[in-house]
């Protein structure tokens, strides 16, 4: 339970008043992805939504995505595939293809780019996340 | 996270997994914007719409009495607390023109995000509302965007002082140029347009400064690629001792070098902290740092070669003519002169002009983006090399070998000297990795029956100079700084090894490559060993993290740290085996005496070395080494890079078919790793040949001015690419490494617009402005020949 102003959008509710700041913001145009969270198990980018639509909805972050020490399996393929330098896109574009392996469990690479598109890094040139994306969906 | 099987004595040359990620892929990063101090402030900078304006008041009055507000400043209100200007760390000759530039304008606005007035208050959204209350009066003046115009008689003057829009002429010549082309049977002359950039790292720039008024302290954490050269400046700008300021670039985002600045926002804030005893802290919006952040390239390029019929080329005349944009930044001057030395590219040429003109525009300074001036060089020659063959109706790749430096050493036309290289080895398993004559031959195919979808392959084979850089070499070029670098060990009594690094990783792995180097020379599993990085209160000696130095330079100088470490705890297992130090075998960490069963390790030394108990006399206890390395050449990285295009010729829309990269990098520490370097690094290459561009209009507006019109790729434009290394271990350094995360930017974009050019020879098209948008295209092809 918290109180929000109206205009609070709900990456800046995450980072600044619960303190989760795993969800970073890369822009000011919803463009980038690097806010992305799971809204009732759905991708959403926190920039595009305020804190009070999420009322009474499940939001899962980056924090929240590892269970007992284990990497979650979209994760441990980052790890593996190298799909992170910098790692800053990174808590978005892993909880984006999580919602896109809950939609679309054996996704072509074609879907992966597509599904993914909304999503910008700018270290990794993508090969290596779209590698990540299939070993996590095997 | 699991942990490697590799063990001691084969981490070199090993994919080891990064120790980096598990932090990252978690939500345990830490980069600046997620730091939170008590009582600290939020800043928002006040910033000029007008690209060029005469600053007749600035009235921060309404902000300071709006809700939330701490304070609120002009450029005027903050005079006084400036030693000395915004750095520019390279003057590339004796007269450059270096603006005085102060973090806030005060009588003009330069270009548009020019900051002119600064607002503190309790929260980021306060903030930025109380900054709108900032009343500015300007008076609009001309803009001149285009560098050649601001060159031009009468056009504005950025800096009325000057008298002049040129910041300097930077000319090299040798081996009798004139003369060559006198006599030359083929010459040919191009011209090309490097657009400018913007670099977008996905993390936005960020500080936070803090003051302890007690103990007259600063602590700046800045998402920087260069937290010791931050220090020593902003130590100078500010005027507070050296000492006394701390510098730390926690986790950073990516930088691509537009985090290689001192920053008019990392000065504000120490500033700021000093005078309101709190903690203040500055974020940048995206849109924001589209005109606050800098720009990259901006070159109009000419280049003309001297050849025989036989396509042997001769001799090199460049010119650039390059948009510095309204002030000079860390290193605006020299950025483009960090390509000066090959513009030869790796052909064997004699004669070799250039000219680097500096023009200062109404716009965002330009600086360092990737590869930062060997990009430009290299688009320059390797486009000229395609129009040489089709002047001399070559097959370019034959024409590039007819060219190739073959043998190494080799010194420059230019005056520098290539250590090693493979350059048509690297071409010839390029061209057998993309099956070349297969393709060319579907290329004819499609010709032969008219088809309206073109095939183009586009060539382009490279060196660069990067690891910089000896400082000898750096001093003789003006550069005001060393291009040193330098890593500490410390052997633990307990067995584990922290090592502290110079230089400053932000993405590039740095804490598994260098783990590993240490991990091998000292016989200890990788997990335990700690890297250190990016705090200058860790580690006081470094310079920092650009031009693909960091294993090349600091790297080197970590494996040297390691040889001192051996060397001390050699003595030190002599004394306690008591045999004689040449009767020592030294292998994984691990002494040994021949034919005996008597060893010890690096470990236990250590633990010797820390209770001191029985050493040699006079030795000091403890086992840890600095060490300190001046490379005594740059690094030559090259290779050959072929992109296959498919253009529609009806609709202009060109699709990228296949990559290939085959690089020569030396000795290679970790392979994924530097193939995820050659990955982005080739995005970010053909995406300046497709995609990017900072667009200003006449008024000096940035059209292009968020991720909304800037097309940074995603996974839904980009493709995957093939690459290969050949190798030519580098002898100047005991690993045999050479840098390597510039190459791809440098090498793809000439290649992708080979290819495009390549395609649309059947309609006489010889360039395509970059980027090459379909409408671009098409229009081309209206055009053909006619330029």
């Amino acid at each position: 339970e918290a109180e929000v102003e109206p205009r609070q959008l709900l990456v800046y509710f995450l980072r600044e008043q619960l303190g989760l700041t795993g969800t970073v913001v890369g822009c000011d145009t919803s463009s980038c992805g690097a806010c992305t969270v799971l809204l009732d198990g759905e991708s959403v980018k926190a920039c595009t939504v305020l804190a009070v639509q999420a009322d009474g909805a499940e939001v899962t972050t980056i924090e929240g995505l590892a269970s007992n020490g284990a990497l979650h399996p979209v994760q441990q393929a980052f790890h593996e595939q190298h799909a992170l330098q910098c790692g800053f896109c990174t808590p978005g574009m892993v909880l984006a293809t999580v919602g896109l392996l809950a939609e679309s469990p054996s996704p072509s690479d074609d879907e992966i780019r597509l599904a993914l598109e909304g999503n910008l890094c700018r270290c990794t040139g993508y090969q290596n996340i779209v590698k990540a994306v299939k070993a996590a969906a095997a | 996270m699991a942990a490697t099987e590799t063990a001691p004595g084969s981490y070199i040359g090993s994919s080891v997994p990064r120790k980096e990620d598990e932090k990252l892929l978690t939500g345990q990063s830490r980069f600046v914007d997620d730091l939170t101090l008590p009582g600290m402030v939020w800043a928002s900078v006040v910033r000029s719409p007008y690209a060029h304006a005469r600053i007749t008041k600035v009235d921060v009055s309404k902000a300071r009495e709006a809700d939330g507000v701490v304070a609120a400043f002009s450029g005027a209100d903050l005079a006084e607390d400036w030693a000395a200007t915004l750095p520019c760390v390279w003057l590339v000759t004796e007269d450059t023109k270096q603006p005085m530039h102060r973090p806030l304008a005060t009588d003009k606005a330069r270009y548009q995000g020019d900051g002119v007035a600064v607002v503190l208050a309790e929260s980021r959204a306060l903030a930025k509302d109380a900054a709108e209350l900032v009343e500015v009066e300007y008076e609009p003046l001309p803009a001149v965007i285009d560098p050649e115009e601001a060159l031009a008689d009468g056009a504005p003057l950025v800096h009325e002082e000057f008298g002049t829009n040129e910041s300097f002429t930077w000319k090299l010549e040798a081996g009798g140029v004139d003369e060559i082309f006198a006599n030359a049977p083929v010459t040919v002359k191009e011209r090309f347009r490097q657009q400018r950039l913007i670099p977008n790292a996905i993390e936005p720039r960020g500080v936070l400064a803090q003051y302890l008024p007690a103990q007259d302290e600063y602590t700046l954490w800045s998402a920087t690629q260069i937290p010791h050269i931050l220090r020593f400046w902003l130590a100078i700008v500010i005027g507070v001792p050296e000492a006394r300021l701390r510098v730390v670039a926690p986790d950073v985002g990516g930088g691509f070098g537009s985090k290689l600045n001192v920053y008019a926002e990392e000065a504000l804030a120490l500033v700021l902290a000093r005078r309101l005893g709190r903690p203040v802290k500055w974020t940048e919006e995206r849109s924001e740092g589209y005109l606050a952040t800098i720009h990259g390239r901006d070159h109009w390029q000419e280049m003309e070669f001297a050849a025989d019929e036989d396509g042997k080329i001769k001799a090199v005349r460049a010119k650039a003519t390059v948009g510095l944009g309204a002030y000079l930044q860390l290193v605006t001057a020299g950025t483009p002169i960090l390509g000066g030395w090959v513009y030869g590219g790796p052909y064997d040429v004699e004669g070799y002009s250039l000219e680097v003109v500096g023009a200062f525009t109404t716009a965002t300074p330009t600086d360092a983006y990737r590869g930062a001036g060997r990009p430009e060089a290299t688009y320059l020659i390797e486009r000229t090399m395609d129009a040489l063959a089709r002047k001399l109706d070559l097959d370019p790749a034959e024409l590039r070998r007819r060219n190739f430096i073959t043998e190494f050493p080799k010194t420059l036309a230019s005056g520098l000297e290539i250590d090693s290289g493979d350059f048509a080895g690297a071409l010839d398993r390029a061209l057998e990795l993309v099956d070349y004559d297969a393709v060319r031959a579907e290329q004819a195919e499609r010709r032969a029956k008219g088809d309206t979808k073109e095939l183009g392959i586009g060539l382009s084979t490279y060196t660069e100079m990067c690891g910089l850089a000896p400082s000898r070499i750096l001093g003789a070029i003006l550069y005001a700084a060393g291009g040193w670098d330098a890593a500490t060990i410390r052997c633990l009594p307990t067995g584990s090894v922290q090592v502290f690094i110079g230089t400053s990783p932000h993405g590039q792995g740095h804490v598994t490559t260098f783990s590993q180097i240490v991990a091998d020379r000292l016989g200890v599993p990788i997990d335990q060993v700690e890297v250190v990085h990016g705090d200058t209160s860790a580690m006081q000696l470094g310079l920092d993290t650009y031009g693909s130095r960091s294993l090349a330079v600091g790297g080197i100088a970590l494996y040297n740290a390691a040889e001192k470490v051996i060397a001390k705890a050699k003595t030190i297992v002599a004394h306690k085996l008591e045999v004689a130090e040449d009767d020592l075998g030294y292998e994984n960490g691990s002494f040994t005496v021949a034919g005996t069963d008597k060893s010890m390790n690096v470990q236990e030394a250590a633990l010797h070395a820390f209770t001191a108990h029985d050493l040699p006399d006079g030795m000091e206890p403890g086992l840890e080494a600095t060490f300190v390395y001046d490379p005594p050449n740059f690094s030559w990285p090259g290779g050959a890079h072929v992109a296959v295009v498919e253009i529609d010729t009806e609709t202009g829309e060109v699709e990228l078919r296949r990559y290939v990269a085959v690089d020569e990098i030396g000795n290679v520490i970790n392979p994924t790793i530097v193939d995820g370097q050659i990955h982005g690094g080739v995005t970010q290459g053909i995406a300046q040949a497709l995609w990017e561009e900072a667009v200003y209009d006449d008024d000096g507006n940035l059209v292009t001015a968020s991720m909304l019109e800037y097309l940074v790729p995603s996974a839904a434009e980009t493709i995957d690419y093939e690459l290969d290394r050949v190798v030519a271990p580098s002898p100047t350094n005991p690993l045999g490494v050479k840098g390597v995360g510039e190459t791809g930017t440098i090498a793809s974009t000439p290649a992708v617009m080979n290819a495009i050019v390549d395609a649309l020879a059947p309609f006489g098209v010889r360039d395509v402005d970059m980027p090459a948008k379909p409408e671009r295209v098409w229009r081309a092809i209206q055009r053909g020949g006619a330029s």
